[in-house]
């Protein structure tokens, strides 16, 4: 079973290397900074503890809000679901992606305290 | 977005600003004058738009019109304090601001306890009036808010049914909410509450999520976090919105309808969202602790494993598929099982709840009867079935939501009359989709129709007869007419008054208004110290302290139920008892209501029981509740009622010198009104209070307690003088022994 599961793993790996376009490597080269800049903020708050609760809260939702706004970029701009997107062309996808980040951010900051 | 063979029709849908001849030809007839149909399209949907507003303005001003630009009802006068707080001492000091003048000696965070939207959004337009140099009062600014805003909820609703169906049954839905008295109840000119801003703001956070999903663009779902962010500021009930779209993503999962652009809509609407939704004091960490949150915590999880599913599965075979999903399963049961928390109460039963006596006390709690749905809503109540239908029959994203809202706001409505707020907006939408469905079959133009390009969908073409066309346009037409005259009745009589002023008319037509509320607020605001308080039922607070400016023990926010139950004690004891409490509280005057001259009968003594019942949950042992009964069980307050009843506080103060009144000749003197019945105890003493000031038509009456005197007055029993020897006299009388 395990040899199975590494077979999988090696061969979605493979295909993922040759067929992705560099573009969304490169998106999902920052998820995964993203994903361990989270990580570590929740190792932070289960080891030193949760005060204060709204500075973590904030913290933590800027990184996930980060991860599903590059996520959302990442789709939009995937040529394979263009028909998915009639109205949403991948420069708009961009320019909302900022739009979204400046209102995201703009409340982190409040929320930090 | 309309095709030009649906213009005729779906224009002319709304057939009570036009005739229903000049209709289907509207699109071809014209085109001799007109070069472009759609700037016709448009100017006549941007003028019903505008008269829809001017209609839903002007309907709730009848009792400005009335009586005058007042703030009516309770909480209202709350919310103008609150404001006027803000418009003076500026936002800093609104967000921060403890009042030390209510529930003395306890005080209020109000800025934590308050959803500040109402007031920042009053104090905004009073701030950019007063810049433009229109100098507005605060006052009539808050008067005439929610009509304003009646106005941009029908231009939401338009926008919102057009996302749903079609322009024309926008325009309808947006002429219906505009003078539905369901509605109109919570927003009339001087009703400032925050169901005024609130229904436009659900509306238009509901048109913005429905965009979203239509383009899968983040744009308008970032458009629907800052609606969604200005509904948690203005209303306790955003937790419908947070609870009705995760159901409405979870409802599309299970019907198979996942698609990328709703992975996007929902995933950035709950993380913005719930980011922004946290930055109101009042809420707080509420969205990450709360039940009421965890469906859409939920929601999200599950998306996001499907979709990562979806990536999965489209990337790799069926067989390695299958290995890594049974690795993932188990990975995920191992994660659930470790973090199985407490099943806790659905939510939105504990606003159902009828065995806390304070919620259950309030009337807008009560269950609603099928009476409430008639009238407030007409014949809408009736078409709105005929459009879920047609959504149901016709679905997409988009109507699996709006049926959703309809099924979810149907059972809430039916939970609790204040609810049935919520149920207007989607009887509106949906009543305006059958409306325009059957205008559409009947008015559309028949020419076009006989060479169809495509069927129309769900019924058979016919070429009905011009007469079968005419009776059921006339009989629809009938029908929005009477809905119309229906409501502007209701909102007349029923909606309309102040309850701050009663009015009662003779049978010469001529009005008596009965100002006694203003009279004793007014009193108590320029003959009593600044500091004094004031003492009365919950219900008065909010009115006290806004009209009379003085310190209150308890009001209608009603947050700690003891101090509530220990005025209800201070008003079911006898006068020492209640004058022992009193003066633990510094209690200087003490307000009651009073309507047994007039036959008034919301006063204190018909709310009497539920003070007893609200001191007994607190006091069991002081006060029981059948003590005020007869033996057999009656509440009377002749001289058949209890003792306990006959000398209670309450009811030394309410008939206090009335045993002297007669109000006509065929009555006895000290016939009360209200109760139908001769006062049982007619001399009645007060020891520690006096009468300080009885309104014009006895309605409100205050007492000043008295402060405890210098030196007690002993009670002086009768002497008992017990013989303890008798002495016989040893004086012989003379004559007897010479």
């Amino acid at each position: 079973m395990s040899n199975s599961v590494f077979s999988v793993i090696s061969r979605f790996v493979e295909e993922y290397r040759s067929s992705t376009p560099n573009k969304l490597k490169m998106i999902d080269a920052y998820l995964l900074y993203i994903l361990l800049t989270g990580v570590f903020q929740f190792l932070y708050c289960v080891l030193v503890g949760t005060f204060p609760f709204n500075s973590f809260l904030s913290g933590f939702i800027s990184c996930v809000g980060s991860f599903i706004l590059a996520v959302c970029l990442r789709i939009q701009i995937n040529p394979q679901n263009k028909r998915d997107f009639l109205t949403v062309s991948p420069e708009r996808a961009f320019a909302d992606f900022l739009f979204a980040h400046t209102v995201l951010h703009l409340v982190v900051v409040n929320f930090v305290g | 977005y309309v095709s030009s063979s649906n213009a005729g029709g779906s224009v002319s849908g709304n057939g009570r600003h036009s005739s229903p001849a000049g209709c289907g030809g509207s699109g071809g007839g014209l085109s001799g004058g007109l070069t472009q149909p759609a700037g016709w399209q448009s100017l006549l949907s941007f003028t019903i738009l505008f008269l829809a507003w001017l209609a839903g303005f002007s309907s709730r001003l009848f009792a400005v019109i009335r009586f005058e630009s007042i703030i009516h009802e309770f909480d209202p006068w709350f919310n103008y304090r609150s404001t006027h707080h803000l418009s003076t001492n500026g936002f800093y000091e609104f967000l921060n601001w403890f009042d030390e003048r209510a529930w003395y000696p306890l005080g209020r965070i109000v800025g934590g306890t308050v959803y500040p939207g109402l007031m920042v959004t009053a104090g905004l337009i009073h701030y950019i009036l007063n810049l433009l140099h229109v100098t507005v009062h605060i006052r009539d600014v808050c008067v005439f808010l929610a009509p304003v805003f009646s106005g941009l909820t029908a231009v939401s609703t338009f926008l919102l049914t057009r996302e749903l169906w079609n322009q024309g049954a926008g325009l309808l839905a947006a002429c219906f909410i505009a003078i539905v008295p369901g509605y109109i109840s919570r927003s009339v000119a001087g009703s400032f509450d925050n169901e005024g801003i609130a229904i436009f703001a659900l509306q238009f956070t509901y048109y913005l999520w429905v965009k979203s999903v239509k383009t899968g663009s983040v744009f308008w779902t970032i458009g629907c976090c800052l609606s969604y962010f200005y509904m948690v500021s203005a209303w306790g009930g955003y937790v419908f919105i947070i609870n009705l779209i995760p159901l409405h993503v979870f409802v599309l999962l299970l019907m198979q309808r996942f698609s990328r652009r709703l992975y996007i809509a929902y995933s950035t609407f709950y993380i913005v969202g719930l980011v922004l939704s946290m930055q109101i004091p009042f809420v707080g960490f509420q969205p990450i602790r709360t039940s009421e949150h965890m469906a859409a915590a939920g929601v999200f999880a599950l998306l996001q494993a499907y979709a990562f599913l979806q990536y999965l599965k489209d990337r790799l075979t069926r067989q390695e598929f299958q290995t890594l999903f049974f690795l993932g399963v188990s990975l995920a049961a191992g994660v659930v099982f470790l973090t199985l928390t407490k099943p806790s109460l659905p939510p939105l039963l504990r606003y159902a709840k009828i065995h806390i006596p304070i919620i259950a006390s309030v009337s807008e709690h009560q269950p609603t009867t099928w009476v409430s749905f008639f009238f407030d809503l007409h014949i809408l109540v009736c078409t709105f079935p005929a459009g879920l239908w047609f959504c149901i029959k016709n679905i997409n994203d988009e109507r699996v939501f709006v049926a959703l809202y309809a099924i979810s706001a149907v059972y809430f409505a039916g939970v609790m009359v204040r609810l049935m707020l919520t149920l207007t907006p989607v009887v509106c939408m949906l009543s305006a989709i059958a409306f325009s469905s059957v205008f559409e079959h009947y008015l559309g133009d028949d020419m076009k129709r006989e060479n169809p390009i495509k069927q129309h969908p769900f019924y058979p073409v016919k070429n009905s007869s011009v007469y079968s066309k005419l009776i059921v346009t006339m009989l629809m037409l009938m029908l929005l007419m009477m809905f119309a005259v229906h409501c502007t009745w209701v909102t007349s009589n029923a909606y309309s008054s102040p309850s701050v002023v009663l009015a009662s008319y003779n049978h010469d037509g001529s009005r008596n208004i009965l100002d006694d509320f203003r009279e004793a607020y007014y009193w108590l605001r320029q003959n009593t110290d600044e500091h004094a308080r004031v003492m009365s039922w919950w219900d008065y607070g909010y009115q006290i302290a806004g009209m009379a400016n003085r310190t209150t023990l308890v009001d209608n926010n009603t947050w700690n139920n003891s101090h509530i139950a220990l005025v209800g004690k201070a008003m079911s004891s006898n006068e020492s008892a209640a004058y022992e409490i009193m003066k633990s509280l510094d209690v200087d005057y003490v307000l009651i209501i009073f309507g047994g001259v007039i036959g008034y009968s919301g006063d204190d003594i018909n709310k009497f029981l539920w003070m007893v019942r609200i001191a007994e949950g607190e006091h069991p042992k002081d006060i029981r509740e059948s003590d005020y009964f007869t033996p057999q069980g009656e509440f009377r307050v002749d001289k058949a009622g209890s003792p306990t009843l006959l000398n209670c506080l309450m009811y030394k103060m309410s008939y206090y010198r009335f045993g002297e009144m007669q109000l006509d000749f065929r009555t006895p003197p000290g016939f009360d009104r209200t109760r139908n019945a001769e006062i049982g105890n007619k001399d009645i003493r007060l020891k520690h209070l006096e009468e300080a000031f009885t309104s014009e038509h006895w309605l409100v009456r205050i007492y000043r307690v008295k402060k405890q005197e210098n030196r007690q007055a002993l009670d002086h029993k009768l002497r008992n003088i017990a013989a303890k020897q008798k002495y016989t006299s040893k004086k012989v009388l003379p004559s007897r022994f010479h």
